[in-house]
């Protein structure tokens, strides 16, 4: 059988995944070092950010969702909405609590 | 053919069960137990589940023959315990979530969409074979003694107080979540990629649409509750302290957890039963759903909001007045895309060509018990009532209202609805319409009386009560007798009807869904030319031309065969 | 008849959208689904799917995290600098590295290059590896500690840094015994969220190893790519849970 290819996609070639390597490597350094800075408040904030755009670039690149079907894109949202929801609200109670009563 | 037909089914005289069908097409249990085969795998599905809801309803029988008098006297208060944790176990787990998905959406989805089967259907036998396991696993812990934590698990008592099998049951649920989990994936991968030619979002039956939010639900909700089941067996066996005070842990975090499930299962467990409803209102009515867009959207969201409310399971338990205010007013929103269901299944009644069969009778009954059932939640969702009310009977009546007044009438109707396509054969009508109000009666009479417990203070969960409460409990417990019966005859008469129930046909209903257009019960692979949809959803004047056309077409081969005769014999 | 003329049906393949030009059937086209592409389509979107069920599975342990973490801070920042931030960090590495060798072989399945791809997921699997390697030798330290929650779990570090090497070192101050007892709820995090990722990377690990068997023997570069390509978005879904761990559990506050 020759080697026709499935769906005609976008094939993401090595130059996109060896520039997306190279970024996540910085961006580790970038967060190790970071962690060792007094910033405040800032420091978790900076470490999530960073770890959001590590991860962003993982889900756009390597996991082709930049190539992809809306219906991909809104699947990977649907997610992160969800999850976001679980954590957002449930924090809320707990942080909330805190206030005492009225 | 006027649209106002009543049920008649053609060709009755030379009807027959056609020999190629899903059912004939292999022999063997093996060919059973290995298929692959969507319809094979609902049969499966229809017989284990009608097994568990018969031992959750045994053990409902056994909560109402304790009830029936103030004291504990026909079982010890921690066997009251566990029978009604493993009654509400088995029911909502083994029963209710898979109830309509994993018989009629099984079965239907693929058929109703055009497709051959489901997008995965080596994963829908594990499905299956995870449900079974699970279920297994349950019966057996019930001969193990049992589990008595209430099927909601709260910590501590199910992490520190109680020397039951709570990680048994644990496992069990956990295992029972993955089928459901991956029966929803299942249906979300078919309902986006399989659709026949012309099938556009917006020509779905709204049977396809139900399934499709609940199945949103399955796949988003149900991991959560998987993990707060394996905290709560890793703190019973390793004491890590994650819901320990002592520990520094929070019990309330359980909760969060569960609940951010168990609300979206709720809406997961009565969706597709709304979607049976829309089916069977549109048919026995020979009218288009009223407002199909809107009650296609309102699936939608009831799935998203479903997501935003679980607190309001937590009122009492200790969470800041602030999450209380948020999540009440979120409970009031999560009311009214139910509510217009409810408005649009009305006027599409209005001035249809009504007719009574069973389908449709069970269908009344839902409209009815589920409108009562919603709207004592939403009573239950404003937090000033709600203080007052739950962990009383008033909880109890509510979701009883809306799961077996709403969600199980809603299953029967869809059984008894596509019964002829799935067997080829009619159940008996008279005797099911009989059933079906039996079913309505017991049910008011053994749900209603808890409404007024509830509001006078009889808290649920307990084998004993103060005296005055007896009258209203002996009501409860007739009426569950004869609720009894009336979900003992359709069994009954169903299996009767295998063998000696009226040849249905392809269309005993006159419907217009894409399943009616091909022969009871259906070949394996469906259709046998794949199909090509070219009308809207509901459209009874399409049926009409098409029926036209098939009398048109008899009448002429008619007539050529009688001339064939003539010159032959001339 | 089976079935009534009611329904419209097609007259040639092409109107189901069909790739007519393909006549073949390939073997490993199931015969529910009316051409390759809907298929790979189908499992593509399936796996997505099953990515976010993993999502929300995660997400209850993140939630407890971010609960904990928000009452205990004290305990969880003397907690994290227990760990090895040079261990950490190359795990990091480590993963990020084998994201990048996952990535290029589905290159190599999607482009035919037998050879690459057995290459690449074979280093692949040794990146794997070496990620549990790490993960244990950091394991071990924590037993020998006795930092385990459940298991002779040792407040020590906590009440007086001034005796332990890790906590010297990132200038801990004393806890008060109340929140030095927190700590064992870090600790429980830190080995539940970590195992729970460990037994994924298990459970990856083993699959690769099917798929570098499979892969040797020409299974995917005949233009069935769709399994690496599966298994491609469940391994950087791993990798994109460490990055989150790596920066939760090991880089709160060392300064």
């Amino acid at each position: 059988m020759s080697g026709q290819i499935e769906h005609a996609h976008t094939i993401v070639g090595p130059r996109v995944y060896m520039a997306i390597l190279f970024a996540l490597l910085l961006g580790t350094a970038l967060t190790v070092w970071a962690s060792y800075v007094d910033l405040g408040f800032w420091n978790p904030i900076i470490a999530l950010a960073i770890a959001t755009t590590k991860a962003t670039l993982v889900v756009l690149f390597f996991m082709h969702v930049k190539y992809s079907t809306k219906l991909t894109k809104l699947t990977v949202c649907a997610g992160i909405f969800t999850f976001l929801i679980l954590i957002s609200l449930t924090l809320a109670d707990y942080i909330s609590r805190a206030w005492g009563s009225w | 053919m006027s649209a106002h037909t009543i049920v008649s089914l053609l060709d009755q005289s030379t009807a027959k069960i056609p020999k190629d069908n899903y059912i004939t097409r292999e022999n063997g249990l093996l060919s059973w137990l290995l298929t692959s085969d969507h319809k094979r795998i609902a049969i499966l599905y229809l017989i284990s589940l009608s097994f568990f809801f018969f031992i959750g309803g045994a053990l409902a029988g056994l909560i109402r023959l304790e009830l029936l008098t103030p004291q504990t006297d026909l079982m010890a208060t921690d066997t009251y315990n566990k029978v009604f944790t493993m009654h509400g176990v088995i029911m909502v787990f083994f029963f209710l979530v898979p109830s309509v998905p994993a018989t009629l959406g099984n079965f239907l989805i693929p058929m109703m969409i055009g497709a051959k089967d489901l997008a995965l259907p080596k994963v829908n036998l594990l499905s299956w074979y995870l449900y079974m396991a699970g279920g297994l696993l349950a019966l057996y812990t019930m001969m193990v003694g049992g589990v008595d934590t209430g099927w909601t698990f709260t910590t501590p008592l199910s992490t520190h107080y109680v020397n039951t099998n709570v990680l048994t049951t644990g496992l069990a649920v956990f295992v029972a979540g993955f089928s459901s989990i991956l029966t929803g994936l299942n249906f979300i991968v078919t309902i986006h990629k399989m659709r026949a030619p012309g099938m556009t979002w917006f020509r779905l039956p709204l049977f396809i649409w139900a399934h499709y939010a609940a199945s949103i639900l399955m796949v988003l909700a149900t991991p959560v509750v998987a993990i707060a089941i394996v905290l709560v067996m890793l703190e019973r066996t390793f004491g890590i302290g994650v819901f320990d005070p002592a520990k520094g842990g929070d019990p309330l975090l359980f909760q969060h957890l569960f609940w951010f499930y168990s609300h979206p299962a709720v809406y997961i467990m009565i969706l597709p039963g709304m979607g049976v409803i829309s089916e069977v209102i549109s048919t026995f009515s020979r009218k288009r759903i009223f407002g199909y867009t809107a009650v296609a959207f309102s699936s939608v969201a009831i799935a998203v909001f479903g997501f935003f409310v679980w607190a309001h399971h937590m009122f009492i338990m200790g969470i800041s007045n602030y999450a209380v205010l948020v999540f009440s007013l979120l409970t009031m929103l999560v009311a009214v895309p139910s509510a217009i269901k409810i408005f649009n299944w009305t006027f599409t009644l209005y001035k249809g060509s009504i007719t009574f069969e069973t389908p449709l009778l069970y269908a009344f009954g839902f409209m009815g018990l589920f409108t009562i059932g919603g709207m004592t939640g939403v009573f239950l969702g404003s937090s000033g009532t709600d203080i007052h009310l739950t962990e009383t009977y008033f909880i109890v009546a509510h979701f009883h209202f809306v799961m077996v007044g709403g969600m199980l009438m809603a299953f029967l109707a869809g059984i008894h609805f596509w019964w002829p396509k799935i067997t080829g054969r009619m159940y008996p009508e008279k005797l099911s319409q009989l059933a079906a109000v039996v079913t309505f009666i017991g049910f008011n009479f053994t749900f209603f009386p808890q409404f007024i417990l509830g509001t006078l203070g009889m808290p649920r969960r307990y084998a004993s009560y103060p005296p005055e409460f007896q009258i209203l409990n002996v009501f409860s417990t007739a009426g569950a007798t004869i609720l009894g019966v009336g979900y003992l005859l359709p069994v009954l008469y169903l299996v009767w009807s295998l063998k000696y129930g009226a040849i249905a046909g392809n269309n005993p209903w006159q419907a217009t869904g894409l399943e009616w257009q091909t022969q009871s019960p259906p070949l394996t692979e469906n259709f046998a030319v794949m199909p090509i949809m070219d009308h809207e959803a509901y459209d009874y004047a399409w049926l009409e031309g098409q029926q036209q056309k098939d009398e048109q077409q008899h009448r002429q081969l008619h007539e050529r065969q009688k001339e064939t005769e003539v010159t032959s014999a001339g | 008849m089976p079935d009534s003329p009611a329904i419209a049906h097609e007259a040639d393949n092409s109107a189901n959208g069909a790739n007519t030009a393909n006549t073949e059937h390939p073997p490993y086209l199931r015969h529910h689904f009316n051409s390759t592409e809907q298929q790979a389509d189908a499992s593509n979107f399936a796996m997505w799917l099953f990515l976010l069920t993993e999502v929300m599975f995660f997400g209850g342990l993140f939630t407890a995290y971010l609960v904990y973490r928000n009452w205990y801070y004290p305990a969880f920042v003397s907690g994290s600098h227990q760990l090895n931030v040079v261990w950490g960090a190359t795990n990091t590495l480590v993963l990020i590295f084998s994201s990048f060798t996952m990535a290029m072989a589905v290159w190599c399945a999607e482009t035919s290059r037998r050879r690459g791809l057995v290459l690449c997921l074979t280093f692949t699997f040794i990146l794997g590896l070496g990620f549990l390697g790490i993960k244990s030798i950091e394991y071990s330290e924590k037993i020998e500690k006795h930092h385990v929650p459940g298991l002779h779990y040792s407040l020590s570090s906590f009440l007086d840094p001034a005796h332990d090497a890790a906590a010297r070192a990132a200038g801990d101050k004393p806890l008060p015994l109340d929140m030095a007892r927190k700590t064992e709820v870090y600790f429980s995090l830190y080995f539940l969220m970590t195992g729970i990722h460990a037994l994924h990377m298990i459970i990856g690990i083993g699959i690769l190893g099917f798929m570098i068997f499979r892969a040797r023997a020409g299974a995917y570069t005949a233009g069935h790519v769709t399994f690496v390509e599966n298994f491609g978005l469940y391994w950087h879904f791993i990798d994109i849970i460490w990055i989150y761990l790596f920066a939760l559990l090991y880089l709160i506050s060392r300064h």
